[in-house]
Order: structure tokens, then C-alpha cells, then sequence
């Protein structure tokens, strides 16, 4: 099996970080094409993995063009394997039912805004050109996935239920995001990436308004699950990508 | 988008330039949007520039409605064939991403156009508002009523909303605020 080894310096391995992570949880929503409990929804869980799929597209041309190394956006993609994607865990997390599908997406959505928010001022000027865009459509993310966050929570008996164990089982998940190692520290100091703390109380503040609504209780921040971004990933996204990249595997440089 | 870039046919003054230029500009304004035929890319403040490069080659910007946009390839190919269509040669397409597409550059052109279709045209100025959610009334394209509500935030395309009108009774099309 091919793969590639990408030079990761620190702004490369940003960038891969942003766009696996885009990604992967794009191709968990696109699961849902088809799937979805109605057909406005099946649309709207679409155009979520479609606006999220646009800003992978963007970030892994623009880390392919930084690295320099003659690659496409497609190499980055379906050339790396699970050891090498760098993407947050939660995002790479099987589809589950619906209540976990929205609750995932609401607190990415809760967190990317802010971040993209902050982007969009990084002294990397193609960094901040993918971030005003990104951050308009992950505006409208937070607005919907919010809002079935609290009809799910405050719903019925069984929606609420749902809704406590994807909590039970996401928030585990919530401490990755807001991690920095080296390289984050190095592209937080040159003014490329915004700092993590200074997302964190936004994204506070939307879970908080949220979950009161939802009557969600907001969970103790205890153990918190990590690696993704190092590529320690669980056991699903190998068998994620083995779907996703199964044509370039099979045949190799096949296009259309 | 890989082209291989075609010399256009000499222009040697400063007016053939500003000619050759705007005849480019004709040319490539006349390509529609491929999911909303009934708009060009120039009402819809997607073509974003269009000048002649130092090696004589015709260069346009076009920029995406969102990041996903799947229409863009197809833009950039219409584009290209429309401009050696006019005899200018095969220009650059360049995709640029700033300053990010609002739907404050739809011109009033494009809102009427939208609005022939049936699609209510977005609200003007891309405000803060209805981008975060508080829902600006937005008039039936059908029947012009201010009282419609929101059925999806979420249409065929990555642009369009589904509202419904309570007066006509008919379901419609929104452009999206961005």
C-alpha cells in the first residue's frame, strides 16, 4: 500500500490537523445521506459535511503549497493512513444514533466558530482567507445542531435519553480541543493560530447557554481522551478511511 | 484547475488592452451559475476580476459562495470555453479566497433575477444578524407576504433555505445570508 510521509513541519502539521479534522467528521455527517430520520434533515446533515468537506479542500491544498513537495490535496487525503491523520478523536467516533451525530456536531461547531473567528485575524494571510468563510458556515452549524440539542434534551423521555448518553459519551472527548503541544505553542507565538485558552471561554459560553436550554447538565471535566492529533487514533478510523480510500487503494491514481 | 494558458491574439495599445479586457469581461460575465441558471456569475459577485497578464494571457479571479461550493470547477471550465469562445484565447482561472464572498455583492440585477426564479433574494447587508440566527422576515417571492416562515435552514444547494409562505401557502426558496 502506498502512503506518503509528509514533512509536518509546524504550520504543515496545523494545517493537516484543521483539514483531518474537517474532514473526518465530514464523512461521519455524510453517513448520514440517505439515512437521516427526515428528508429536511438528511439535506441539512449534507450541507454540513459539504461545508466542512470545502474547508478540508482549502486547508490540505494550502498545507500541500507549504510544504512544497509537488502534492495535491487528494495525496493528503487519501495517501495518508490512520497513523498519520492528525484529527481530533471525537470527530473520527462511529455516527452513533442521532442525538450523538448532533451532539458531536454541536460541540465542534461550539468550537470552531470562535476558532475560526480568531483565524481569520492570523498573520497567515491564506490561513485567514479559509477562516472568514469557514467561519460564517460554522455560524449557521452552532445555529442548527444547537437547536436540536435542545429539542433533543428537553424532548421526550427517549430523546432525552439519548441525548445524556452522547453526552455520557462525547465529553470524554471535549479536552483535545483545546490541547497545545510545540508546534501549536511555535504558530500561537508567530500569531498564526489563535490560542486555545482564549477559545475556550466562547465556547463555554455556548455550551452553557445550550445545555441550560436543553436541560442538559454540563459534565465534570475528569479523564480526557488524546492522541488523535499525534495520530494515536481508536480503532474506527482505520476502518473509516478503508472505506473512504478504497478506491485510490484499489486502484491506485484512478481519477475521473 | 489545470490549463495550459493561451497567448490572446496581440494587443499592442493601451486601448486594444482596455478593449481586449472588456471584451473578456463580457465574456466571462455571461457564464451562469450551473445550480442557478436564471443568475450570472457577475450579478452574483462571484467573477471578481478579469485583467490582462504580462505575458499577454487573459487572467480572471473567481471566488467560491462557500467553501464547498461543487459548482466552482464547473464555473471555471464555463468560463474558460467562454472566453476562447469570444477568439481571447484560453485564459487563467484563478480560485482566490479574499477577501470571502458575501451576499452583499449580488447586485441588484441579481436580485432580480433570483427573485423571477422564485428565490427570495437574501437579505441586504450580510448583517450579523441574520447570519446569527434572528430570523429577519424575508417576503414570499410568489406573492410578496412578509409572513413565511422557516421550514429549513438547509435547501437543495449550499446557498438556499426552504421557508414557506403562510399566506399563498407556498414553499420557497431563500438565498442564505452570508
Amino acid at each position: 500500500m502506498t502512503t506518503i510521509a509528509v514533512a509536518e513541519t509546524p504550520l504543515v502539521l496545523s494545517l493537516l490537523r484543521l483539514a483531518d479534522t474537517a474532514l473526518v467528521h465530514s464523512h461521519r455527517l455524510s453517513e448520514w445521506c440517505g439515512h437521516a430520520p427526515m428528508i429536511e434533515e438528511d439535506l441539512a446533515l449534507a450541507n454540513l459535511a459539504l461545508d466542512l468537506l470545502g474547508q478540508a479542500r482549502a486547508l490540505y491544498a494550502y498545507a500541500a503549497e507549504v510544504e512544497g513537495a509537488g502534492r495535491t490535496e487528494d495525496d493528503l487525503a487519501y495517501l495518508r493512513d490512520a497513523p498519520q491523520y492528525r484529527n481530533v478523536l471525537m470527530a473520527e467516533l462511529p455516527r452513533g444514533d442521532f442525538a450523538f451525530t448532533i451532539l458531536r456536531a454541536f460541540l465542534l461547531s461550539a468550537h470552531a466558530h470562535p476558532f475560526w473567528q480568531a483565524a481569520s485575524r492570523s498573520t497567515d494571510a491564506q490561513l485567514a482567507a479559509i477562516a472568514a468563510k469557514a467561519e460564517k458556515e460554522a455560524a449557521y452549524h452552532v445555529r442548527h445542531s444547537g437547536e436540536w440539542t435542545i429539542r433533543l434534551g428537553d424532548g421526550t423521555e427517549e430523546s432525552r435519553r439519548r441525548m445524556l448518553a452522547a453526552l455520557d459519551a462525547l465529553w470524554p472527548y471535549t479536552g483535545e480541543l483545546f490541547e497545545a503541544d510545540e508546534a501549536d505553542r511555535a504558530m500561537i507565538a508567530a500569531g498564526v493560530l489563535p490560542d486555545p485558552a482564549a477559545i475556550r471561554p466562547a465556547w463555554e459560553a455556548t455550551v452553557a447557554r445550550v445545555f441550560d436550554e436543553a436541560l442538559l447538565p454540563r459534565p465534570a471535566d475528569g479523564w480526557m481522551h488524546s492522541g488523535g492529533r499525534t495520530g494515536r487514533h481508536t480503532e474506527h478510523l482505520g476502518h473509516m478511511l478503508a472505506v473512504m480510500q478504497h478506491l485510490q487503494r484499489a486502484y491506485p491514481g484512478c481519477s475521473w | 484547475m489545470e490549463t495550459v494558458a493561451e497567448r490572446t491574439p496581440a494587443a499592442s495599445s493601451v486601448g486594444d488592452r482596455a478593449r481586449l479586457i472588456e471584451a473578456a469581461r463580457v465574456a466571462a460575465a455571461s457564464v451562469v451559475d450551473p445550480e442557478i441558471p436564471t443568475i450570472s456569475i457577475a450579478d452574483l459577485g462571484v467573477l471578481r476580476d478579469v485583467r490582462l497578464g504580462a505575458d499577454g494571457v487573459v487572467e480572471i479571479d473567481i471566488t467560491p459562495t462557500y467553501s464547498g461550493c461543487p459548482a466552482m470547477r464547473m464555473i471555471a471550465l464555463e468560463v474558460e470555453a467562454a472566453v476562447e469562445r469570444a477568439g481571447l484565447g484560453r485564459p487563467r482561472v484563478n480560485l482566490v479566497l479574499s477577501p470571502a464572498w458575501t451576499t452583499d455583492w449580488i447586485t441588484p440585477a441579481g436580485h432580480a433575477a433570483l427573485l423571477a426564479a422564485g428565490i427570495a433574494p437574501p437579505p441586504p447587508a450580510a448583517s450579523r444578524r441574520a447570519l446569527f440566527g434572528d430570523d429577519v422576515p424575508v417576503a414570499c417571492p410568489h406573492c410578496g407576504s412578509r409572513e413565511t416562515g422557516l421550514i429549513s435552514e438547509f435547501g437543495s444547494t449550499p446557498c438556499k433555505a426552504l421557508r414557506r409562505c403562510l399566506a399563498c401557502g407556498e414553499p420557497f426558496h431563500a438565498f442564505k445570508c452570508l
